[in-house]
C-alpha cells in the first residue's frame, strides 16, 4: 500500500510563492490565471497490510510532523 | 550562570552563543547535542540558529523531536529559561513551545542585514535590562522569519503583551519598509504566557562586541542573566 498525502498552506495563510508562480504565468502569456498555492506532495509506502490501522498512523503523522496545524491542511489517500 | 547551548546536526550559530556567553559575559557555557537526554545543571537554555536538519519538510520540524527537546519541555514546564534565535525561535514553534509559525519571508529573499528593534515591554526575562526607548540594532539571517498566527493568537499576544519586540526603522517607526520579513504586526520576537520562553529571529550574539558593529545584542542575554541572577532557586 501507499499513503498519497498533499499538504497545502492554509487559505488564511500567505503564499508568497505561489503568488510569485501566478505572475510568471501571467507574464509568459498563459491567460485566465487565477491564484496559485504552493504546497508539498508525499508518497509514503507502506508495508502495513490492514488500510484503517494505516489510515489512523498516517492521520496522526500528519497531525504531529508532516503538517504545521498552525499553518497548513492536509489530505491523504491509501491505495 | 550555567547555560546549555543545543546543537543540532546542521546548527552553525551555537559556537557563537557559546563565545558571547562565555568569552563576552563570563558565564559557563555547555553544548548539548540533539541526543542528549539532559540538560546538566543548567540555568538556563539557548537554542541556536542554524539549518537543523537541513530546513527538511519545515524549518524546525525534525529538530522538535529530538531527544533533547523533551529535556527542554520539561526545563520550560518547570520555569526555566529558554531563549531560541532564528532557527531556535522556529524550532520552539513547531514545538509548541511558543505560539505561532514561522513562514516563507514576503519578498521570498533570503535576507541577510541589521535592522532596528524596539522593545514592547521591559517585563519580561529577556528585556529588563534593555532601557526604554531604546533600539536595538542586530543582524538578521534568514529565509523564513514571516511571523504568523491566527487572529485570536494575535490578540492573546497582545493582551498578555507577550510581543517582546518588533522591527523598526532607525527613527523607531514602525514602517512596511523596516519589516524585513513581512511578519505579522512586524513582530520580531515573542514569549509565551509563562514569560519564560523567548524567541526572535534577529541575532543577539552577532551583536556582542564591537568589532561585530553593534552590542545592542548584550542587553538581551544580560537580561536573562539578570532575572537568573534575581531567582537563585531556578530551575534545574
Amino acid at each position: 500500500m501507499k499513503a498519497k498525502i498533499v499538504v497545502m498552506p492554509k487559505q488564511a495563510v500567505l503564499d508568497p510563492q505561489g503568488k510569485a508562480i501566478q505572475n510568471a504565468l501571467t507574464q509568459m502569456g498563459y491567460h485566465g490565471i487565477g491564484a496559485v498555492r504552493v504546497g508539498k506532495y508525499l508518497e509514503i509506502e507502506l508495508t502495513n497490510s490492514d488500510p484503517e490501522a494505516a489510515r489512523q498512523q498516517i492521520d496522526a503523522a500528519c497531525h504531529k510532523i508532516l503538517s504545521n496545524p498552525v499553518i497548513e491542511d492536509y489530505r491523504f489517500e491509501i491505495e | 550562570m550555567n547555560f546549555a547551548v543545543l546543537q543540532f546536526p546542521g546548527s552553525n550559530c551555537d559556537q557563537d552563543v557559546v563565545h558571547a556567553l562565555r568569552h563576552v559575559l563570563g558565564h559557563s557555557v555547555e553544548l548539548r547535542w540533539h541526543k542528549e537526554a539532559s540538560l546538566g545543571a543548567a540555568d538556563a537554555v539557548v537554542v541556536p540558529g542554524g539549518f537543523s536538519y537541513g530546513d527538511y519538510l519545515r524549518t524546525g520540524a525534525i529538530a522538535r523531536f529530538s531527544p533533547v527537546m523533551e529535556a527542554v519541555r520539561q526545563f520550560a514546564a518547570a520555569g526555566g529559561l529558554v531563549l531560541g534565535i532564528c532557527n531556535g525561535f522556529q524550532i520552539l514553534c513547531e514545538a509548541g513551545l511558543l505560539p505561532g509559525a514561522l513562514i516563507r519571508n514576503r519578498s521570498l529573499q533570503f535576507r541577510c542585514e541589521h535592522i532596528f528593534l524596539k522593545t514592547s515591554t521591559p517585563d519580561s526575562p529577556f528585556t529588563n535590562r534593555i532601557p526604554p526607548d531604546k533600539l536595538l540594532r542586530l543582524p538578521i539571517a534568514h529565509g523564513e522569519g514571516c511571523y504568523y498566527a491566527d487572529a485570536d493568537t494575535l490578540a492573546r499576544l497582545k493582551a498578555n503583551h507577550q510581543i517582546l519586540w518588533r522591527y523598526v526603522n532607525a527613527q523607531g517607526e514602525i514602517t512596511a519598509d523596516a519589516n524585513p520579513n513581512g511578519a505579522l504586526d512586524h513582530i520580531a520576537g515573542i514569549c509565551n504566557e509563562g514569560r519564560n520562553v523567548a524567541g526572535l529571529m534577529p541575532h543577539p550574539e552577532r551583536a556582542s562586541e564591537p568589532i561585530l558593529g553593534s552590542t545592542d545584542g548584550r542587553l538581551i542575554l544580560e537580561s536573562m542573566i539578570a532575572a537568573l541572577a534575581s531567582r537563585p532557586t531556578a530551575a534545574g
